[in-house]
């Protein structure tokens, strides 16, 4: 039987591993959510956090766009008071409102004949609609990190787009790695989701993270 | 270096297989309908360099051999390989016998095995482990056989007899090793080895492919796969032959995958073909989708030099053929390369101005005696180009055909104009072959001609020079684009 570990706990499996994610607090109520707010900078963007919580969109879990502290406030409050009793501890995330027009969705699942598998795709809600992926074999080399971006079908979503600038290759592929050492060093991972993974500034940053162990 | 090429088998024993001294059919029958007479004939017939024996209760003659009842009778260190006919039952005294006789080798056609329910996967497990006991290397059961032209060995209970080439293939099902032969026979691009691996039981596909990795006959290898069971171990076997010759597989069927985590959005997205698929990416494999599509990809690697890059140029007579040619190019990995001014000028010199100056290079009937051969040889030794495709060969000897089955020929001088023609369409296809070969870089032709009129002699010049002449462009394409990121998987690993 597998669990998965809650946003917060994944992030923090991930990135000594080198995945990029924006900073982030994590706070208990709500006017810590607003202290967390004013040091970030606004907008931000408020998630209820915690172990058992895997589809927070789906529950209407993640408020974008948070401008100014009253939002803010009543926002984390909303959210604390959505948790249901199985969803064990909860807290609330707090971190910056990336703008980004480009989705990708990176991640890692162990296929029943090849084992641990490495995964970049395009993102959004279309993604699986559109199913643009490409698959390795964990462990990657840098060789195959960059293979897998050129599989990719849409190449356009790669270069300069809507006055964003081209993604940055070498950090897309610093990331690739990172979920393939990730998985190297700690083989009881059955499953990594980076959705989505945006693309801010040129390079690619992970905004959610979940991790599924053994 | 180890002679080991897998963790059981040696190469000694695949040798035993591909290269025997001698070979015994047991249980060789006098019905020609008989696995067992049909084994027999094929050997016989494909005219096997080395001794032939047989086996059958009765001791009876078969074909103008003399059969003995048991392999007990016939003599020590002549024989290398047993090809199996006889029923499950027979087989563990059989192979007792053999190992006594010095045969290190033995394919296994008999069924009853692990295709059978429980008690065959039992019978099957006894005979492998008896087999490795022996020291004997087991292909099959169940299997069709096995082919080896260096050899002249067609050991098979089917047809046909493949001409020679430097293609192996093996393939877990029988059929389409059939399949891969007779494309083999139909295009001229031959064949070093091929096998059935039957029920895989002691060596399945992957290791055949481990053998032709070593096998100096051997220039590519082409497998048929389904239902792999083991992907890891299947992908580390392929990966390291493909570091040694290109490799390509088609497969068959879905994996036998599981459930999968539904808690994982990346678990939805990585079906088990995109697993797949992007396991044979990394491994350096080149997967082709189609059976026909393998065969044509393996043919080009066998006979067309790699690519150092992807630059193409298309040369052709007629302007419609150079324009779908174009589209298949920009929907690869391929590059239709911009002419370069010097080349350009080189061209100006043997064409008439109204050729196309652009690429594809239209001649646009602008050709006299020797000009195609010679825009060919100047695109080819270019720097900036990296590959050709040729189109419109056979479109003389087509007139020709025409002419000399008309009710006027030989007259009103046919006959010397036929021959002209024919002459022509010979010569250039000796060309592309010749300068590909100097050059150093592919040259593929392609024609309809090449299936709709084999012995045209544009296409018929192109099978002479051992070379597979494309049934269309888009087909040749293919096959380049296969060549290409073969190329750059190595390119790109040996930096």
């Amino acid at each position: 039987m597998s669990r998965t570990l809650s946003e917060a706990e994944s992030k923090a499996l991930l990135a000594p591993h080198g995945v990029p994610f924006p900073a982030e607090h994590i706070v208990g109520d709500a006017e810590a959510a607003v202290a967390a707010a004013e040091a970030l900078g606004s907008p931000v963007v408020a998630k209820l956090n915690g172990d058992a919580i895997a589809h927070k969109t789906e529950r209407g879990l993640v408020r974008l766009n948070l401008a100014s502290a009253e939002t803010v406030r009543s926002a984390a409050s909303d959210l604390l008071a959505a948790a249901r009793p199985e969803d064990g501890d909860v807290s609330v995330l707090v971190a910056p409102m990336i703008a980004s027009n480009r989705e990708f969705i990176c991640g890692v699942s162990t296929d029943p004949q090849f084992g641990p598998t490495v995964l970049l795709g395009v993102g959004g809600i279309l993604a699986e609609a559109i199913a643009d992926v490409s698959i390795r074999l964990a462990p990657i080399s840098e060789h195959d990190a960059h293979d897998m971006i050129d599989d990719l079908q849409t190449q356009d979503l790669l270069g300069a787009f809507r006055g964003e600038a081209a993604v940055d290759r070498a950090g897309l592929v610093t990331l690739l790695m990172a979920l393939s050492d990730t998985v190297a060093a700690v083989p009881e991972i059955q499953s990594i989701d980076l959705n989505p993974v945006l693309i801010h500034n040129g390079s690619p940053v992970a905004v959610d993270a979940l991790v599924e162990v053994a | 270096m180890s002679d080991m090429i897998t963790a059981k088998h040696s190469a000694a024993q695949f040798r035993a297989l591909f290269d025997p001294r001698g070979v015994v059919v047991a249980g060789a029958s006098t019905h020609p309908g008989k696995f067992g007479f049909v084994s027999l004939h094929n050997i016989l017939a494909s005219g096997y360099n080395g001794k032939v024996f047989g086996t059958n209760r009765d001791g009876s003659e078969v074909l103008g051999v003399q059969c003995v009842p048991s392999v007990d009778d016939l003599p020590a260190g002549e024989i290398d390989l047993v090809f199996v006919c006889t029923p499950a039952s027979a087989n563990p005294d059989l192979l007792r016998s053999c190992a006594a006789k010095g045969i290190t080798a033995a394919f296994i056609t008999s069924a009853g095995y692990g295709e059978a329910g429980d008690e065959g996967r039992i019978a099957q497990e006894e005979l492998v482990a008896l087999a490795d006991d022996l020291g004997i290397l087991l292909a099959g059961p169940n299997g069709q056989g096995v082919v080896s032209t260096p050899a002249g060995l067609c050991a098979q209970i089917v047809a046909p007899n493949p001409p020679a080439g430097s293609i192996g293939v093996a393939s877990q099902s029988g059929n389409f090793v059939s399949s891969f032969l007779n494309w083999s026979r139909q295009t001229g691009v031959g064949i070093s080895r091929a096998v059935s691996a039957g029920n895989a039981a002691a060596v399945n596909v992957p290791d055949f492919l481990s053998f032709y990795a070593q096998d100096d006959e051997t220039k590519v290898g082409l497998a048929y796969v389904e239902g792999i069971e083991d992907g890891r171990g299947f992908y580390e076997a392929v990966k390291a032959v493909a570091e040694h010759k290109p490799l390509v597989v088609v497969k068959g069927g879905a994996t036998a995958g599981g459930a999968r985590a539904a808690a994982s959005h990346t678990g939805s997205l990585a079906s088990d073909d995109r697993v797949f698929d992007g396991a044979m990416r990394q491994a350096g494999v080149v997967r082709a989708a189609t059976v026909e599509e393998a065969f044509e990809a393996a043919a080009t690697f066998a006979t067309q030099p790699i690519p150092s890059g992807n630059r193409v140029v298309v040369m052709t007579t007629a302007g419609g053929w150079g324009v779908v040619t174009a589209d298949a190019i920009h929907a690869s990995d391929l590059e239709l390369v911009t002419l370069p001014e010097d080349l350009l000028a080189e061209i100006d010199t043997k064409l008439p101005p109204r050729w196309s100056r652009n690429n594809p290079v239209d001649l646009a009937g602008g050709e006299t005696r020797d000009t195609i051969p010679e825009v060919m040889e100047m695109i080819a030794r270019h720097e900036s180009v990296d590959a050709i495709v040729y189109l419109g060969l056979g479109i003389q000897s087509n007139q020709a055909r025409m002419m000399r089955e008309g009710a006027y020929y030989p007259d009103h001088g046919l006959e010397r104009i036929v021959e002209y023609h024919e002459r022509q369409d010979r010569r250039f296809a000796e060309a592309a072959a010749e300068i590909s070969a100097r050059t150093g870089k592919p040259i593929l032709t392609a024609t309809e001609l090449g299936t709709a009129d084999p012995d045209n002699a544009g296409p018929a010049a192109v099978r002479d020079s051992g070379r597979l002449c494309y049934g269309s462009a888009n087909r040749a394409v293919t096959a380049l684009g296969h060549l290409w990121r073969y190329a750059k998987f190595r390119q790109d690993r040996a930096g």
